[in-house]
């Protein structure tokens, strides 16, 4: 017996344009051949991750130039750049593939949207350089955001100093930080933010390597003990970037949950299978209800996942008002739900579900990942809660 | 009408928005909830659907009921996006809340797609005007979740059709006008193959209506006693013992719920729906600045907007034949766990004054009695359970579950005893 799922299943983002279609696709192609569950566990112990020649041919897909304008080198298929890209991270969700493709989208669209003025596209060449390094594929980024000690909380430091600024501070986990070639450090100055651009081996900059539950993510601990740049490395304003920063924390998140849909996606889809295929007491899983049930549980939440994360996704896309609520939903309930269906997913495996044979634990990792970066559930809810009474008790 | 008469759906919106703005007033739910609490007298409540039937006839005049219904049988002829443009606009705003569902979906919807040209010129026109209610009489005493094993029997008289049996739960059957009602009409054949859809007054002779108090005291459930009711075979919906085919889009509309086209409702994930808002109870018991509350408001929220665009993928997965028509499984199924969830949610945060209250407790009071109510969303309109059944075996193709009764005739199948009051008394 097989399952009809394939049939039924409903891809991300309901009615893709051909074009979208394609970039999908080839990234699918891509990544199967060049991300195979083999090759993940061969990076298990690479401190890197991933390959560098891997991610140069991903470059050339559009991996990291979605987000970028055309002026700059970059240039999305459908004119939403970001929507584009949530097709790729699904598709890095499905595979559990490698790469820095959070941090580096994230550093190149930052870098692009402060060399691009508003109005006119015109091009600053401080960033330019890193930009087409980027978008090339020769080198990557790590952004240096996350601290300890909640969501949302900044205590590194960057002052200015006649014709340089001064960074002080502690940032973790900051995502592939010991690999890129650049790291986007995010600090206060006063009760604004500012960004800056460090080229990876400057004196001050200390990085140690952290463990994490995914087999090729690499995290690390990046410290900035009185690291003195030139002002030119400063990325918008000192003090003034505010805006920008929470525009690329919901990039970030748009991201990460793309991809975790994905990944359920695919946990999703094995599971099923392993219902058809798996008899107990005579026949197969897929004829008890107790898990036929279940089965409908996580369908529902997988098609829920897949609602939240295009509309989100829609609206950072579009700066739309309600982005901000819309987001920190998506993250919540994505964080949450992601973890209950694979988890889920494991059970209806049974001891197999637990080993490193079997490929379930790849997406399962992925998505716990995912759920903790950039504000976990519960962080959501409380951003989502203030968001609610304030608009509550102003109308 | 040509493409180019077809006004754009921005410029509808713009033109919909100036008239709710300018012609109703703001929502104010408190009727509808105390209603629902069992909180309002008879005549109170009959005021109530009077308000409403007014209402619609107000958009009727308007040009804004069946706007996505064919100008032949009195509605706009536009599309569903037009319906939905204005939905989206009636955010905040007073609309006819009850007659909704089940009177446009599935009663409407089902004659829509199955009804003859007369039932159709006769009856929509009805409904959207507000003069005419209906109510599906579908669950029976025996079983609602099992819908083909009705036992309410038509027998054939010349060019009538003569009904016995008892419908119940039907919510607001003592306030409305007509109910589609599915009876077997062959005992037979095997269950699926022996019924058939008929259309009836409720307000007639051998049509008995009684209320059932349910648990919080609300008397909107009704049990409906058929005794000798002679139905012209002219107001038979679909052919005869063809009942399970017009069953199947019944059960489609039923599960499409707020998402089908016909609905003149704001979206779901409005904050100003009818539900008790969490932040109310919270800022009513003095309770918004814990941390854990917060929580449970952003987690309420969460729910409640992530239904609101999943209604929207299926709705638009479904009309697109992206999906089956069964994947409004998926958004049914949601609905009742999440408004079931919410009810919890606004229960834990009033705390003890959601189990002990006096009227000026505000939001929190009666809190409880919507705890006690919990799994009403769970249980109307076909259950989750139902829902699961379906998404696994019909979205999934997971196997059905063995049961005993598809070929024998529907004479032999084994019945337990029946809920409710004994039809035969
Ligand atoms: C507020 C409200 C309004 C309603 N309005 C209407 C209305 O207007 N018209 C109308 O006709 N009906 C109406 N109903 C009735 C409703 O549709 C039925 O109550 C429902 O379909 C369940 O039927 P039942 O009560 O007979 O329970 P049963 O069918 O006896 O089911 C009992 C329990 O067993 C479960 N169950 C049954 N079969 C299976 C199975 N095969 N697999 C797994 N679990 C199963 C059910 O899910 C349920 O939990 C309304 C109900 C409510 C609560």
């Amino acid at each position: 017996m097989t399952s009809i799922f394939s049939t039924v299943v409903v891809t991300m983002l309901l009615e893709p344009t051909p074009d979208q279609e394609f970039l999908k696709e080839t990234t699918a192609k891509f990544l199967t051949s060049q991300a195979s569950v083999a090759e993940i566990r061969r990076l298990r112990d690479d401190p890197i991750g991933f390959d560098r020649d891997y991610w140069r041919r991903g470059a050339d897909l559009g991996w990291t130039s979605l987000l970028v304008p055309e002026a700059l080198g970059g240039g999305s298929v459908s004119g939403r750049g970001l929507i584009d890209l949530t097709l790729i991270a699904h598709e890095f969700g499905r595979h559990a593939a490698p790469g820095p493709l959070v941090p580096t989208n994230v550093v190149a669209a930052a870098l692009a949207a402060s060399a691009v003025g508003p109005s006119a596209p015109s091009v600053s060449t401080e960033h330019s350089d890193v930009i087409g390094a980027l978008l090339s594929g020769r080198a990557t980024a790590s952004w240096c955001m996350e601290e300890t000690g909640g969501f949302g909380r900044m205590t590194t430091e960057a002052r200015r100093d006649g014709q340089e600024v001064v960074l002080s501070g502690t940032k973790r986990p900051a995502e592939s930080a010991a690999q890129a070639d650049f790291l986007l450090v995010t600090a206060k100055t006063g009760e604004g933010a500012t960004q800056v651009l460090i080229p990876s081996g400057t004196p001050g900059v200390s990085v140690r390597p952290m463990q994490t539950v995914d087999l090729t993510r690499r995290f690390a601990v990046a410290t900035f003990d009185e690291v003195r740049l030139p002002i030119a490395a400063v990325v918008g304003e000192v003090g003034s970037a505010s805006e920008e920063v929470e525009h690329q924390l919901r990039v970030a998140q748009v991201i990460l949950n793309a991809e975790t849909v994905g990944a359920m996606e695919r946990a999703f889809e094995m599971t099923v299978e392993w219902a058809f295929d798996r008899y107990s007491f005579g026949r197969p899983l897929a004829s008890y209800q107790e898990l036929k049930h279940r089965f409908a549980d996580m369908k529902t939440w997988l098609e829920s996942s897949h609602a939240i994360a295009d509309a989100s996704a829609e609206a950072v896309a579009a700066k739309a008002p309600d982005a901000g609520l819309l987001i920190s939903v998506a993250k919540a309930f994505i964080g949450h739900y992601g973890g209950e269906l694979i988890q889920d997913c494991v059970q209806i495996h049974g001891g197999i579900g637990l080993t490193f044979e079997h490929d379930l634990h790849l997406f399962l990792r992925r998505a716990t990942l995912n759920s903790s970066l950039f504000g976990t559930p519960a962080d959501h809810r409380q951003r989502i809660s203030t968001i609610t009474i304030a608009e509550e008790c102003a109308g | 009408m040509t493409a180019a008469e077809v006004e754009g759906v921005e410029g509808y919106r713009v033109r919909a928005r100036s008239w709710i703005r300018s012609n109703l007033e703001p929502a104010d739910f408190t009727t509808l909830e105390a209603g629902l609490a069992g909180e309002l007298s008879e005549a109170e409540e009959l005021a109530a659907i009077d308000h409403e039937r007014r209402l619609q006839r107000k958009l009727f005049d308007a040009g804004y009921a069946g706007i996505s219904i064919d100008r032949d049988y009195g509605g706009q002829g536009l599309s569903p996006a037009h319906q939905r443009a204005f939905n989206e606009e009636l955010t905040g705003f007073d609309y006819p809340a009850r007659l909704q569902v089940p009177n446009f979906s599935p009663c409407a919807a089902v004659l829509l797609d199955f009804g003859t040209e007369d039932q159709k010129r006769t009856h929509i026109p009805a409904i959207l005007k507000g003069e005419k209610l209906w109510m599906q009489l579908l669950s029976e005493p025996s079983g609602g979740s099992d819908v083909a094993a009705a036992l309410t029997t038509a027998v054939r008289d010349g060019d009538e059709w003569i009904l016995n049996g008892s419908k119940i739960w039907t919510t607001g059957a003592w306030w409305s006008d007509w109910g589609l009602c599915l009876a077997r009409t062959n005992w037979d054949a095997p269950k699926h193959r022996g019924l058939t859809v008929f259309i009836f007054p409720l307000h007639r002779d051998g049509v008995d209506v009684h209320r059932i108090e349910m648990l919080n005291g609300s008397k909107e459930f009704c049990q409906e006693f058929l005794t000798d009711v002679r139905v012209p075979d002219s107001d038979r919906v679909g052919d005869v013992d063809q009942g399970w085919t017009v069953g199947t889009r019944w059960m489609f509309h039923e599960r499409m719920l707020y998402n089908s086209p016909l609905i003149t409702a704001p979206p779901t994930g409005r904050p100003t729906q009818g539900a008790v808002s969490p932040v109310g109870v919270a800022r009513d018991i003095g309770v918004l600045d814990d941390p854990r509350v917060r929580d449970l408001i952003g987690e309420a929220r969460m729910l409640e907007m992530v239904e609101g665009e999943l209604q929207e993928r299926i709705g638009t997965a479904v009309r697109s034949g992206r999906m089956s028509d069964q994947g409004a499984a998926i958004a049914r199924l949601y609905h009742g766990v999440s408004a079931a969830r919410a009810r919890s949610i606004n229960f834990e945060i009033a705390g003890a004054t959601g189990a002990a209250w006096v009227d000026d407790d505000g939001s929190a009071a009666g809190r409880g009695i919507d705890f006690l109510m919990r799994q009403s969303p769970c249980i109307a309109g076909g259950t989750t359970e139902m829902a699961r059944n379906v998404i696994s075996e019909r979205v999934l193709g997971m196997p059905r579950d063995r049961t005993t009764d598809r070929d024998l005739p529907f004479r032999e199948v084994p019945r337990g005893p029946a809920a409710g009051a004994d039809s035969r008394s």
